[in-house]
Formats: C-alpha cells, structure tokens, sequence
C-alpha cells in the first residue's frame, strides 16, 4: 500500500516537472517563466527526497527556489517591461531545427538509458539510515571532498566579486555619459 | 526500493535536459536563456542524485551539491551581465548581440 503512494507522489511530481519545464520554455511573460522554473525546483526536490538525497532536496528549496528565484524575480521587476521576451527568435526552419535538435538528444538519451544501461540499473545498492542524510554529506565534503568544498567557496567569492564589478563599471560609465 | 526504479528517474532527467536544449536554442531573451540553462543543470542534478543513489555512493549527491554552488555563481554573474546590457540601453536580445562577431 505505501508503495502505490510512494508511485502516486512520484508520478505527481514527475508529471509537474515537465509540465513546468515546458511552461518556463513556452510562457512570453517572463514572471511566469521563473514562477514556473520554481515549481520545476520544488517537484524536483520531491524527486530528490524519493531517491533518499534528503540534504539536496533541503539545499534544492532554500538555495534554488529561495535564493536563486528571487534574484530572478528582482532582476525581472527591476527590468520592468524591457524583460518582456518575444516568444522565439529566427526563421520557422531554425525554431524547427532547434525542436528536432532536442528530441534527438532526448531520443538518444532514452535509447542509452532504457537500452543499454537499463538492466544494470534497476536493482539498487542496500543503502542505510545515514544515506545522504546532512551528517552524512557534511563528513565527506569534509574528509574525502575537501578540495572541491574549498574549491567551490572561491567561485562563489570571484562570482560575488564579479557581480559587483559588473554593476559599478556600468554606473561609472552612465556617469561619464551623463556629464558629457 | 518504494516507488519507481531509478530508469524512470533519467528518463525525466533526459527530458527536462530537452526541454532545457530547446529553451535555449528557441528564446531570445538572455533572461529565458538563463533560466532554461537552469533546467539543464537540475535535469544532471537528478541523474547524479539518481546515480548516486544506484550505486550506494554519496558522492553523486555531493557533486549534485557542486553544481548547485556553481548555478548559483552563474546566476549572479549572468544577471549582472543582464543588468549591464539593460543599463547600456541594449535590446535584450540574444540574436542582436553581435558586437563581438568577427
């Protein structure tokens, strides 16, 4: 019985990701856009949390759906009409060329997962209480991941940096047009 | 294992890789194109969660933490870059971009 409601919450969730996914693709205002993008992070959370990833499915809301969309959604309003986007660019060939791009990635991937690489994964390794709980995850980022911890903490620090550079350089140079 | 094996996970993974692909190819503007990247890199986020998780191994999960870090540093520089293009008064259009064309 748990399981036919682990299938529902799962399909559920499946079926909200694409759905949103398409949505952010397809939608020409671009507030729906990123509200869409954060159900797409939220129903991916619930993915997460189905595959035992309980600490990334806690990072996926607070750092993605929290931090990251609302950056999005304040650089939308402060854009104001001028984040208006028309729908797609280029000849009716190109949009179509670039939709049988896609399905050719998707067709190629399905046919690698479901074909080729199916059997071997679909008995999964016994895994126990502590699989991808915090404690967990935090022990490895530090003693077997240290490197890519410290690693990561500098690009955060050089893309703040960069963020900040890239909005003074502009203002300077709206100041210079401005007294000229 | 409760629920669905873990196929079924990249094979959502694999569409929404798609649906990334074709928001990028399809939009103009640079702000749809961010955030369809971003599907993209959440649609290899569930494939290392569901990998990990096949294999027993954190360390899909640790890496799926990683480029969680570094989506995070490509919003802000992407959206600073945004911001700058709007201040500079340029159209915020992916196609009309072409200074840098050679």
């Amino acid at each position: 019985m748990g399981n036919v409601l682990v299938w529902v919450i799962w399909l559920l969730a499946a079926a909200a990701c694409v759905a949103t996914g398409l949505r952010v693709v397809t939608a020409s205002n671009p507030f729906s856009s990123a509200l869409s993008l954060i159900g797409n992070l939220a129903s991916l959370a619930v993915l997460y949390l189905l595959a035992s990833g309980e600490f990334v499915a806690a990072a996926q809301v607070l750092v993605y759906a929290g931090a990251v969309m609302v950056m999005f959604l304040f650089v939308i309003a402060y854009l104001g009409g001028r984040a208006d986007a028309p729908w797609a660019g280029g000849t009716r060939f190109i949009q179509a060329a670039s939709v049988v791009a896609a399905a050719a990635v998707l067709a190629v991937t399905l046919v690698a997962v479901l074909l080729d690489a199916g059997d071997r994964l679909s008995d999964e390794a016994d895994i126990d209480r502590a699989f991808g709980t915090p404690a967990e995850i935090g022990r490895l980022f530090l003693t077997d991941h240290l490197l890519a911890f410290e690693i990561t903490s500098i690009v955060l620090l050089v893309a703040a940096i960069g963020g900040v550079v890239l909005g003074m350089r502009s203002e300077a140079e709206d100041d210079a047009e401005a007294q000229s | 294992m409760l629920g669905p094996d873990i196929p079924w996970y990249l094979v959502v993974s694999a569409i929404l890789f798609a649906i990334g692909i074709s928001g990028v190819l399809l939009r103009r503007s640079p702000l749809i194109v961010l955030l369809s990247l971003e599907i993209m890199l959440n649609a290899a986020n569930l494939a290392f969660v569901g990998f990990s998780r096949v294999f027993g191994e954190l360390d899909g999960q640790i890496f799926a933490l990683s480029v969680m870090a570094v989506a995070a540093a490509e919003v802000c520089v992407g959206l600073g870059l945004i911001v700058a293009m709007a201040r500079r008064h340029l159209t915020l259009d992916v196609d009309e971009l072409t200074e840098l064309r050679g």
